[in-house]
């Protein structure tokens, strides 16, 4: 029932808003929450409890307790007293069998109590073992909050926004605006930031206000978290002043969780915020001046106050609340009967010190405000307001006494006699105490029942509370949802210069690491291969790793990072390199082209590029040489032009001179290719005549046309990796795996030990000298059918080796590939068998290439 | 772990601008036995206090530099860049 109109209030009655709650439909005013406005229609079970199925009314209104969790339009666990309405939302209970007002679990409550004390689910559900999962089952749906819909996808769309501010005040009460309005006079940057909704139309000279918005925590770093509905905002601030002022806390006595028992804040929101009356009559039991406050507004909202209790000066010996169908009906006080259908009780207030706790305060109890408070705040952390202690006081409470139960923790149903329970069985810490009962573990976070459990546990220990000391407060402060912390999905592409010519074409694109790149470009790869093998083919190898070396000391860098040589190769020409670890493990591979005597051009794998170049600047940082590293990935484009007439289709792009004579297998040129310079280096990995020509990037597309235009066929990694495995040359991180070395990997001959030092030589001077376990091969199947990758070789029944890389060539005529075998496999010609679909097939271990065995073709 | 380090080269930065590369190693003269090459290349000291690292400010200028930092509190004591340390 509404009020007449008065000053303050929030809503505007001249706007309707319906939405439906439970199946009713419900009309409240603009500015309402949808709490205020059920609560206004006559609404007054919001949720039922989480183990009993008890009924629960609203309690705190200001967003805290669990007693309003619902679910709106499809979203779980919103607390409907501080969402705003809206036009057409759907409001529904969860946690229930049926519905609010009657629910078949609350059986629990009648019948369960006795069985179901603390833990039971450890204990009464724990045999038959195999029970288990059935059981499970049956106490995750009796038990819990909301449910989330699995299927709905990503709703909305979270960002993360990175922010600084000289000055984060978090919380806009009246303790929070003038800690920001001091701060904005020595400058800007200064940010207030509430979870009220109504703090988003306050202005404060020069500061800057969020609301609704919660802080998180505080991390290291002064890193503050504000969830803002749909951004959150990773705050980096100089200084920070905590202003969340101080929660109300509940009374614990017997009946304390029916409906219409409310703390005096809720009950001053319904009236002065939202015009409600909020009952007939009301009895009011508080500890502090601000909860008997509340007496003045109650009389104003024409609500008879039957009887007021200050507990300061009136400590009654029994105090029972009892009701009927759930709602609060009468107070017993020391044999006395009130009647009632609201019973406004407040415990004192408690500091909201959770941040500063988490920001590495020290918090302890001050027996004379009967609080925790916080003490010794760390630098760059301030306190103002109530959290500081100021004004809080909860000293003057009756001992936990009566018949029935009391609620210590609402959001979890932990009653004092499974505290009780708890410490009799051994529970001696309060850490221990709230994992085992879960008090404090609920969506309030401890907000309501934090000091209540420890009053409780003090009393039943004969302890002080500054004895016990406090549970440590973890972030999220606040619920948030895990969309929110997960942020938008976004995955970041690496396309070459080229990349629209190969889309435009058809290919088929797929992940390679951070790259998209062209599979193939038809439905038949091996029509690419033979393109290669016969006249002409090109592949955008752009994604290669490309760095440039350069200084008087770099030949002694690369000398001292690579197992082989470079100081005697001459300019223009090329090696093949394999980086090793300390370890003597593989790391990556590459070529090495000297283009003078300080200039190196380094290639590495397409995925390697940032790890070599942040490897090389390492070591060079150790080693101290005069050298230069830059990383040119992505500076410049490259393209593998290979096939018989790749000469012919080269020398008809340039005026250098490309015959056999004068540019061999594995020289390196600075030439111009169709006007654009290049770095042309003769290389084969595909096996076949070949150049990998460099040049920069804005020439991609150009270039790449111009090739076509000679008649080159475009290849795409699947083509390649079967011209590659014709010749046997592996991939790392394909082929090798992080516990491959150059000896087990068949490149003994790459490593020069005698050399003075490089990473990996200590290792691969141990290694040369034992027998490697398993080697890696060749192998040729005997059948026409094909291993996947990863196949098991299989000797003697048990798995003793893995199949790699497997294609069928047609180049070959066979199925290849390379697999790992125990070492006295791994002569050329043994007999070994590969699992396929399930079936053992026979293979023969080879040695180099499968295809011109000799290299002429690379060489011609 | 969200604290601030000072890059040597553009000031105080958000860890998360930083790469890494563990505490500083010794690595064993020629011809290491192979119990000294394994702990060289396998163990860490995992000091509770103060320790000297390698940190890469990757999302940044790119330098590699070191850093003294209390491994228990995230304090850092000092950076300075890269010499001849190794």
């Amino acid at each position: 029932m509404r009020l007449d109109p008065q000053r303050g209030e929030r809503i505007d009655r001249s706007r309707p808003v319906a939405f439906s709650f439970a199946g009713w439909k419900i009309t409240g005013f603009e500015g309402d929450t949808l709490g205020s406005a059920a609560f206004a229609a006559g609404k007054r079970v919001f949720s039922r409890s989480f183990k009993y199925h008890r009924p629960r009314g609203l309690l705190c209104c200001s967003g805290h307790c669990p007693n309003c969790l619902m679910t709106v339009d499809g979203v779980p666990n919103v607390r409907v007293c501080t969402e705003p309405i809206r036009e057409g939302a759907v409001v529904e209970g969860q946690n229930v069998r049926w519905s609010l007002d009657f629910d078949f679990m609350s059986v629990t409550d009648k019948i369960g109590g006795p069985f179901t004390p603390v833990g039971f689910y450890y204990r009464t559900f724990i045999r038959p073992r195999r029970l288990w999962p059935l059981y499970e089952k049956f106490l995750r749906s009796a038990a819990g909050l909301g449910k989330l819909d699995e299927h709905a996808g990503h709703s909305r769309r979270y960002d993360t926004e990175h922010r600084k501010a000289r000055v984060l005040v978090v919380g806009g009460g009246s303790a929070g605006r003038a800690a920001a309005l001091a701060a904005a006079t020595t400058g800007p940057g200064v940010v207030l930031v509430d979870e009220d909704a109504s703090l988003s139309a306050l202005q404060l000279d020069g500061v800057e206000v969020l609301a609704p918005a919660r802080a998180l925590g505080i991390w290291e770093g002064g890193l503050v978290p504000v969830d803002a509905g749909t951004v959150l905002y990773r705050f980096r601030a100089e200084r920070i002043v905590v202003a969340t002022g101080a929660t109300e806390q509940p009374l614990v006595f017997p009946g304390n969780d029916l409906v219409g028992v409310m703390l005096p804040n809720g009950v001053r929101r319904l009236v002065r915020d939202f015009s409600i009356k909020p009952g007939n009559r009301a009895v009011v039991l508080a500890a502090d001046d601000e909860g008997l406050e509340i007496v003045d507004d109650l009389d104003k909202a024409q609500v008879a106050v039957s009887r007021a209790i200050d507990l300061r000066e009136t400590k009654p010996f029994e105090l029972v609340a009892q009701g009927s169908k759930g709602r609060v009906r009468r107070l017993v006080v020391d044999g006395e009967t009130i009647d009632c259908d609201l019973l406004v009780a407040s415990g004192g207030r408690q500091p909201a010190y959770s941040l500063l706790a988490q920001a590495g305060a020290r918090i302890e109890f001050d027996s004379e405000l009967g609080v925790f408070v916080p003490t010794e705040l760390p630098p760059g952390v301030e306190a103002a307001g109530s959290v500081t202690g100021e004004g809080c006081s909860s000293n003057a409470l009756p001992a936990y006494a009566g018949k029935g139960r009391c609620f210590v923790c609402v959001c979890e149903d932990v009653t004092t006699k499974d505290m009780k329970r708890a410490i009799a069985e051994g529970f001696d810490s309060i850490e221990l105490a709230k994992r085992y009962t879960t008090t404090t573990m609920g969506p309030c976070q401890g907000k309501l029942c934090h000091l209540p459990s420890i009053r409780l546990y003090a009393q039943e220990n004969r302890m002080y509370e500054a004895a016990i000391g406090t549970t440590t407060a973890r972030p999220p402060w606040a619920p948030v949802e895990l969309g929110l912390l997960a942020g938008r999905e976004l995955t970041p592409a690496r396309r070459t210069s080229m990349h629209w010519s190969h889309a435009e074409a058809g290919a088929t694109i797929q992940w390679a690491g951070p790259w998209k790149r062209p599979y193939a470009y038809g439905e038949k790869p091996e029509d690419e291969v033979r393109a290669v093998h016969e006249s002409l083919g090109v592949i955008d190898v752009s994604t290669l790793g490309k760095l440039f070396v350069e200084g008087p000391e770099a030949v002694a860098l690369l000398e001292r990072l690579y197992p082989n040589r470079f100081g005697d190769m001459k300019p223009g020409r090329i090696r093949y390199g394999v980086l090793t670890s300390d370890g003597g493990r593989i790391m990556d591979d590459g070529t090495i082209a000297r283009l003078a005597d300080d200039l190196y051009y380094v290639t590495t794998t397409s995925t390697g590029a940032d790890a070599v170049t942040a490897w090389f600047e390492w070591w060079n940082a150790v080693w101290g040489y005069e050298a230069e590293i830059v990383n040119v990935t992505g500076a410049i484009a490259a393209v593998n032009l290979a096939g018989p007439r790749s000469r012919d289709a080269l020398q008809r792009l340039t005026e250098a001179d490309v015959s056999a004579e004068a540019f061999k297998y594995l020289d390196a040129q600075e030439i111009e290719v169709a006007g654009i310079p290049t770095l042309a280096l003769r290389i084969g990995f595909v096996g076949e005549l070949g150049y990998e020509l460099h040049f920069p990037s804005p020439a991609g597309e150009y270039l790449w046309a111009r090739l076509l235009a000679e008649g080159a066929r475009p290849f795409g990694l699947e083509p390649q990796r079967v011209l590659r495995l014709e010749k046997g040359h592996v991939i790392v991180g394909q082929d090798t795996d992080s516990e491959s070395n150059l000896y087990s990997s068949g490149m003994s001959w790459l490593p020069k030990l005698d050399k003075d030092d490089f990473v990996g030589k200590y290792a691969l001077e141990h290694f040369a000298q034992r027998e490697e376990k398993e080697r890696l091969v060749g192998f040729t199947m005997e059948e026409d059918v094909l291993p996947a990758e990863g196949a098991q070789i299989v000797i003697e029944g048990l798995p003793a080796g893995r199949v790699t890389s497997a294609r069928r060539s047609d180049a070959v005529g066979k199925v290849i590939g390379l697999a790992w075998v125990p070492t006295d496999r791994a002569e050329s010609g043994t007999r070994v068998e590969i699992r396929v679909d399930r079936l053992l097939r026979g293979a023969r271990v080879t040695h180099g290439a499968f295809f011109d065995t000799a290299g002429e073709r690379m060489r011609s | 772990m969200s604290f601030l380090l000072s890059c040597p080269f553009c000031g105080l930065r958000p860890v998360d601008e930083y790469a890494y590369f563990g505490e500083v190693t010794t690595r064993p003269g020629p011809s290491p036995t192979l119990r000294e090459l394994t702990d060289y290349v396998y163990f860490r000291d995992n000091v509770a206090g103060v320790q000297r690292e390698w940190w890469q400010h990757r999302i940044g200028c790119g330098e590699w530099f070191l850093a003294e930092r209390d491994t228990r509190t995230n304090a850092i004591e000092a950076v300075f860049p890269a010499g001849k340390t190794a």
